[in-house]
């Protein structure tokens, strides 16, 4: 299980890359079965989605995946590689961070003393395969959010303790992604157990934890060569090569707050439709709201949390009125919170470059060309 | 179980009415066996059963360790149903959240404290907390607003408070001319600046109240010469968890639960004056 102290403390010398052969991919997922339950991409409703697997034929195999502001499409790809695509809606998150979960349990007797009942997630061990760069440094965002504080979340950090994690490296970004530009991606950097580069003729697999290194020492393989070594570094560096987007290179997006009176938020706004799909597909957003759902005898009620959005009505309601009752003023939110304001609160930008919140919205706003548009000098404000 | 993340039950050992629609809530765990440690300013989430919880600044003193005490003003659900509890009756309790006043730094000069509407109810923490350590403070000015008769509340105390050495207690109310009021002016509580004779070399202002009093009592303080280091206030934000893991009271890049509700106003000064942030 993914022990994040032990893959700093354990990786002095990088690992050197095993080949696996196409062959033995099976075996390789039972080895890891059967200590885990195994969650991986697969198609689903036209969409790649993440779900529980049992074996190679279920995952993603010769597809590619067509993404662009407002529209995502599967279509078939001219190889028969299993990860050739970029991702799908959702990835990890939901697995940590529950859609909607049970915080607590309050018990009420008939003297009217309540009792209180923490309702802590149990989960079982889970094995995440196909998990991409950019959806790794999310998590690593989410982790700070939700487990480097004085009291971590315990739901979170239950299932975070459960997780092993198999990256694998992209090689076939989307028309969204920009990952390359945010230093997220394309290449797995850090935070997987196993990561792997996928060829044709098989895989090259390194670990990156204890429990890693020792899962795969129990498979037996060769040393990758240093043609297949160069074979998967070059597929990366053209997965980075051919990525469009970015974000304001002078990194004067890191500064947005300074243009909360700029008038093309007004300009998005007529765009925007509040339904707020980013926040829901982007893997970094983390709000919630809570509220209590009664037991049909009135014995007991449970305290519920439920994925939120800064676009909802509700959000930012303050004596019976949100204090951003507009569109304008919660998109600014959203983007000021997101490029901006996470530098404060955690260090680093909330934007991993997964371009999930382009492809996923209904009308296609797309926050590099915002982001480039907020910040150009000389725009009269 | 982290008090934090999951409330313990509290039993209502006194209700007290305030005004028709503010009541006072003296509350000790059910579990009373350690001292509940909090500072003026901090606040609690009260949890009603079946219902929800809701952010309630604590109004007692610190020193009374083994009791608290909520005001809550009624103005929608779960304020209602509290409303109508009464004293054995059991609430859940998780806190205490967030960063008080700064009491330390307060000790040996004048302080100014404003305050507007029920925002009263941070700061009343305060002044009990001054009054009970009444020399470790020089002059004090208590300047209080309302936007109805009926939120003057505490009038007693703010009797009791204006007999102490050395302490000015001046009140208004936002009300048309033809209303009866006892307090000393009619009018915005920014007006009452005037009256003062301020020390901005060895002054502290805590501000507490709606945004638009706040904002102009911090160009009022201005004015008098007041350091920005030394204006103090609490914001209010809607408030989900109190932990700074909701999201929902953001203001800026500031988590108002955590890094709040009590700000130095440069640390939120960059954004404070936007509309709608
Ligand atoms: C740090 C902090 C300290 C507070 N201290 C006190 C206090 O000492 N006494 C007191 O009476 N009130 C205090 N409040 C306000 C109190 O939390 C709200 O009045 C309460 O949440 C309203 O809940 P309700 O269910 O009764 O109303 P609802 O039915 O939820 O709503 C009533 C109206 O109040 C609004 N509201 C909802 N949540 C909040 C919120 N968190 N803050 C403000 N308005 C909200 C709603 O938009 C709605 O229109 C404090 C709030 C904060 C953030
Ligand atoms: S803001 Fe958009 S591109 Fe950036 S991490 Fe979130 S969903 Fe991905
Ligand atoms: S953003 Fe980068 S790491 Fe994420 S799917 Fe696209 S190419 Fe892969
Ligand atoms: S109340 Fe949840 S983050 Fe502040």
């Amino acid at each position: 299980m993914s022990d994040i102290d032990g893959q700093t403390q354990d990786r002095q010398i990088p690992d050197k890359a095993v080949f696996l052969p196409l062959a033995q991919f099976q075996q390789f997922l039972e080895l890891v079965q059967q200590r885990y339950k195994i969650i991986g991409p697969v198609v689903k409703d036209e969409a790649i989605q993440y779900q529980p697997i049992n074996d190679i034929h279920a995952l993603t195999r010769g597809i590619r995946v067509e993404q662009n502001p407002g529209q995502y499409s599967l279509e078939a790809s001219d190889n028969n590689l299993f990860f050739a695509w970029s991702n799908g809606a959702q990835a990890l998150k939901p697995l940590l961070f529950s859609p909607k979960e049970s915080l607590w349990q309050a018990q009420r007797d008939e003297q009217g003393r309540l009792g209180f009942v923490a309702l802590t997630a149990k989960p079982t061990a889970t094995a995440v395969i196909g998990v991409r760069a950019c959806d790794l440094a999310a998590l690593a965002l989410q982790d700070q959010h939700f487990l480097e504080k004085a009291q971590p979340d315990p739901q979170y950090q239950a299932r975070r303790q459960a997780l092993f994690l198999i990256g694998v490296d992209c090689t076939h970004p989307a028309n969204t992604c920009f990952c390359a530009a945010t230093h997220d991606g394309p290449a797995l950097q850090t935070g997987f157990d196993i990561a792997l580069s996928e060829l044709a003729e098989g895989f090259l697999l390194r670990p990156g934890s204890r429990q890693g290194r020792a899962l795969l020492a129990q498979l037996d393989l060769a040393p990758a060569t240093a043609t297949q070594q160069k074979t998967a570094t070059q597929a990366i560096q053209r997965a980075a090569d051919m990525q469009q987007r970015c974000l304001p290179e002078d990194n004067s997006h890191q500064q947005l707050y300074n243009q909360a009176e700029h008038p093309h938020w007004q300009a998005i706004a007529e765009r925007c439709l509040a339904c707020g799909n980013c926040t829901m597909v982007c893997p970094t957003c983390f709000c919630y709201s809570a509220h209590t759902e009664t037991a049909l005898d009135g014995g007991n009620a449970t305290q519920v949390r439920q994925w939120d959005s800064c676009f909802s009505h509700g959000h930012s309601n303050l004596h019976g009125h949100p204090v951003r009752a507009d569109i304008k003023s919660r998109y600014r939110q959203w983007l000021s919170h997101k490029l901006t304001g996470w530098l404060e609160q955690f260090g680093k930008s909330g934007c991993v470059g997964c371009g999930r919140c382009i492809t996923w919205c209904p009308v296609g706003i797309d926050l590099t060309a915002e982001a480039q548009h907020l910040t150009q000098p000389g725009e009269s404000v | 179980m982290s008090p934090f993340h999951v409330p313990s039950e509290a039993i209502i050992l006194e209700r007290i009415q305030e005004s028709p629609n503010i009541f006072t809530l003296r509350l000790q765990f059910a579990d009373n066996t350690q001292a509940f440690k909090f500072m003026p300013g901090q606040f609690n989430m009260l949890y009603l059963y079946g219902v929800g919880e809701v952010a309630i600044s604590i109004v007692s003193d610190p020193l009374d360790d083994h009791f608290f005490a909520h005001t809550i003003r009624v103005v929608g659900r779960t304020t209602e149903g509290l409303s109508k509890l009464k004293a054995r009756d059991c609430v859940g309790i998780r806190g205490p959240f967030g960063r008080g006043w700064p009491m330390l730094e307060a000790e040996g000069k004048d302080l100014l404290l404003v305050t507007g509407g029920l925002g009263c109810a941070p700061l009343v923490s305060v002044i009990e907390y001054i009054m009970r350590r009444r020399e470790q403070f020089a002059h004090v000015d208590i300047l209080q607003g309302v936007k109805h008769a009926d939120d003057m509340i505490w009038r007693k105390r703010y009797a009791q408070w204006a007999q102490a050495p050395d302490v000015n207690v001046l009140l208004t109310a936002d009300l048309p001319d033809h209303v009866n009021w006892p307090g000393d002016l009619k009018g915005n509580v920014v007006q009452l600046f005037k009256r003062l004779d301020l020390r901005p070399d060895n002054s502290l202002a805590m501000l507490c109240g709606p945004e638009l009093m706040m904002k102009a009592a911090i160009t009022e303080l201005q004015q008098h010469n007041m350091s920005d280091d030394n204006i103090w206030l609490s914001l209010e934000r809607n408030m989900h968890c109190g932990i700074g893991q909701c999201g929902h009271c953001q203001m800026g890049e500031k988590f108002v639960c955590k890094d709040g509700p009590v700000f130095a106003y440069p640390e939120i000064s960059a954004n404070f004056h936007l509309d709608s942030i």
